[in-house]
């Protein structure tokens, strides 16, 4: 079988968050080695606090103090940390049952081994030493020998000075892109100069670029057909505004183009050409990139304009 | 067995702004979810099943909010659904919630949709780098651009065509106090000589970026009875999808959107949309929009949607007035958006649509088109309850 591309895709963006009452008193108390809960309408306190009752909905707002110590109640062994995780050593997840809480809060609890963790076992906060409003105020946990308290967790304004309210929780995914047997073939001719499509075999349209499949008929388009490599162009738009991930200098013309044999339009870039002189019906051809892989952008053939009833239906 | 009768007794929404920095993903759908109840005078155990609906995750980065938002929406211990058909999202979480009751599998149902664009960047969320593509894609604006210049040149229209309808929606929304736009001084003039983001689309024709929800509250007869505002009545409602580029696809006027509105229509009972319906809450995120879905609906022929538009037929006091609200051109909070348009038209037919509120209005479409232009939702709502 022929070789399938793949190629790494990552997907990475700095997420606000505006916080709210509740999230906002949880964060700024953590930046003042705080640790507020929330008493919901059945008594139980629950930490990190939530703004709404998980019992009957209504909206919670009494705030409470907990303890900075607290009882693993289940533990996972994490043995290969990963970027951006807490600790950059093996340690163990566990939830913790802070003093004074009824739910569990999950953390990293920093121990040599899977040996030194057990359910039950009596943990305390480590504080970060530089704390901004964020559950990594929170380091990590370690073992602590101390007793726990009995005591009711007391009242608390969750006022403070300059509260958080708002974070920045940048996310990251890493994936392996792969864009299967039929455009792996395309991007093959394409590094040949050629355009290939696929024709289905049932309404005999030609895909381009290929999917492997009709979309309309649902069957698999197996017959390569070389199109083009001229086309011409069915409708367009004039990009004025810069996208922040796109290195292309505005103006230019977004395209749809028929390439000549093709049962729809492919979307491309036009050049060679003022923006304000392309128009529907323009021929068009291919501009390789210097490394000859694939079209950088069309541009005028010369060829006189096409008729528009020879390409309104690709519209 | 015939269907159960669907009435909407509660309706609410947020108010909508570039950034509501002021509640969280939480309080936002709560604000709208409180609001409906409050209408419908309701409380949280009298709601039997939460259907819940947003555009794309990657446009606040919270995977599956629907697992954090249950407390919020008070649908623990109940039946909670997520839907999902991007800019039609809004209407197509309705008709979910909406069927659940016609099938009498619950009697009362929240249904909600949110979007709180502040936390992330659409643009970015739509032209995500994909490898071995060349990136071109200027954000939603630039994917329709091109279909707007085909309806230009397939219609004859007219280029001031555009302007005129940006510039009555930004002008409804001065009688609706939720809206995001409130843009008091604005002329045609301005309209007309703003920038072109992506010609032929400017920048006055173009929506906005807002944070917002909407949120309410379907129930089947007994539940109307019991309510203390008059209800509306679903006459009708339909979803289609087609894929985003195939070969004899009709970008301009796609074939998804025809259908759809013909099954609500055939449900409905209308023959003669244009003359049969008081007002029309369509999906129009670009001006040009506005006559392209007049033809789609069925309210013009093909080619002349824009006459409508141009003779003021659209207008609040014309005899077909489309987004008295001031639509999506003035308040885009996606997920919500086609939301809004349903419960648009329900607020019409309730007579509660405060000052952009359509004298007699007895028949209403709400409608609602995402992805590349590829799903479709719409109803039909009215004053009386459906025959039958």
């Amino acid at each position: 079988m022929a070789e399938i591309r793949t190629a790494p895709l990552v997907v990475e963006f700095p997420f606000t968050r505006s916080l709210g009452p509740v999230q906002s008193a949880f964060l700024t108390g953590l930046r003042e080695r705080t640790v507020l809960g929330v008493r919901a309408g059945d008594g139980r306190v629950i930490v990190p606090p939530a703004e709404y009752d998980p019992v009957t909905a209504e909206e919670i707002r009494d705030l409470v103090e907990v303890g900075s110590a607290g009882t693993v109640t289940t533990w996972a062994w994490n043995p290969a940390p990963r970027r951006g995780q807490p600790l950059a050593t093996p340690f163990a997840w566990v939830l913790v049952r802070l003093d004074g809480a009824d739910t569990a809060l999950l953390h990293a609890l920093d121990v040599p081994g899977p040996e030194s963790v057990h359910t039950g076992l009596r943990v305390r906060i480590r504080w970060a030493a530089e704390r901004t409003g964020a559950i990594t105020d929170i380091a990590c946990f370690t073992p602590y020998d101390g007793p726990g308290s009995g005591a009711e967790p007391a009242a608390h304004s969750g006022e403070f000075a300059d509260p958080v309210t708002g974070i920045t929780t940048p996310a990251r995914l890493d994936y392996t892109y792969a864009p299967g047997r039929a455009q792996s073939r395309y991007l093959r001719a394409l590094a040949g100069r050629k355009t290939i499509g696929e024709r289905c075999p049932s309404c005999r349209k030609v895909y381009v670029p290929p999917r492997g499949a009709c979309p309309t008929c649902g069957i698999a388009t197996d017959t390569q057909v070389e199109v083009g490599p001229r086309g011409t162009v069915t409708t367009y738009c004039i990009v004025n505004i810069k996208a922040r991930n796109l290195d292309i200098e505005v103006p230019y013309v977004y395209a749809h183009i028929a390439l000549d044999g093709a049962g729809l339009a492919l979307h491309a870039r036009i050049g060679g050409i003022s923006y304000d002189e392309v128009r529907m019906g323009l021929r068009v051809e291919p501009v390789w990139t210097g490394d000859g892989t694939f079209p950088d952008h069309y541009r005028p053939t010369g060829e006189p304009d096409a008729p528009y009833d020879s390409y309104k239906e690709l519209i | 067995m015939s269907k159960e009768p669907v009435a909407v007794t509660g309706i609410g929404q947020t108010a909508h702004a570039a950034a509501r920095r002021d509640v969280s993903l939480a309080g936002l759908v709560r604000e709208a979810a409180r609001r409906a109840l409050d209408d419908a005078r309701l409380e949280w155990a009298d709601i039997d099943a939460v259907v819940i609906g947003k555009a794309p995750d990657f446009f606040e980065g919270v995977m599956m909010p629907e697992l954090y938002l249950a407390d919020a929406l008070g649908a623990v211990g109940k039946p909670m659904l997520r839907v999902h058909t991007a800019g039609s999202v809004g209407g197509s979480t309705a008709l979910v919630a909406a069927n659940l009751v016609a099938a009498r599998i619950h009697r009362t149902v929240l249904t909600l949709a949110f979007e709180k664009q502040s936390e992330s960047n659409a643009m970015w969320g739509l032209s995500l780098p994909i490898p071995f593509q060349q990136p071109l894609l200027a954000g939603a604006g630039g994917f329709f651009a091109p279909h707007v210049r085909a309806y230009i040149r397939r219609s004859g229209a007219p280029d001031t065509i555009g302007s005129l309808v940006a510039y009555k929606d930004r002008r409804n929304a001065l009688k609706n106090p939720y809206a995001h736009l409130h843009e008091h001084d604005l002329t045609l003039e301005q309209v007309q000589a703003s920038p072109m983001l992506w010609d032929p689309i400017r920048y006055s024709e173009t929506c906005p970026s807002s944070d917002g929800a909407c949120a309410m509250i379907l129930t089947d007869r007994a539940g109307a009875a019991r309510a203390p505002h008059p209800p509306a009545w679903v006459h009708g409602g339909a979803m289609r999808s087609e894929p985003t580029l195939f070969a004899g696809k009709d970008s301009v006027s796609p074939q998804a959107g025809k259908d759809c509105a013909a099954d609500v229509y055939r449900q409905a009972g209308i023959t003669d949309p244009r003359r049969e319906i008081d007002a029309v809450e369509m999906y129009v995120p670009f001006s040009w929009y506005e006559p392209m879905w007049l033809e789609n609906l069925g309210f013009a022929a093909e080619g002349e949607g824009w006459k409508l538009t141009e003779s003021g037929v659209t207008g609040l006091d014309g005899d077909l007035p489309v987004n008295p609200s001031g639509g999506v051109l003035s308040t885009n909070p996606i997920g919500a958006s086609g939301m809004l348009r349903f419960a648009e038209a329900a607020l019409q037919v309730r007579g509660q649509a405060g000052d952009h509120q359509i004298d007699g209005a007895r028949r209403a479409l709400g409608h609602a088109y995402g992805g590349g232009a590829q799903f479709f939702s719409m109803w039909l709502v009215g004053t009386e309850p459906p025959p039958g």
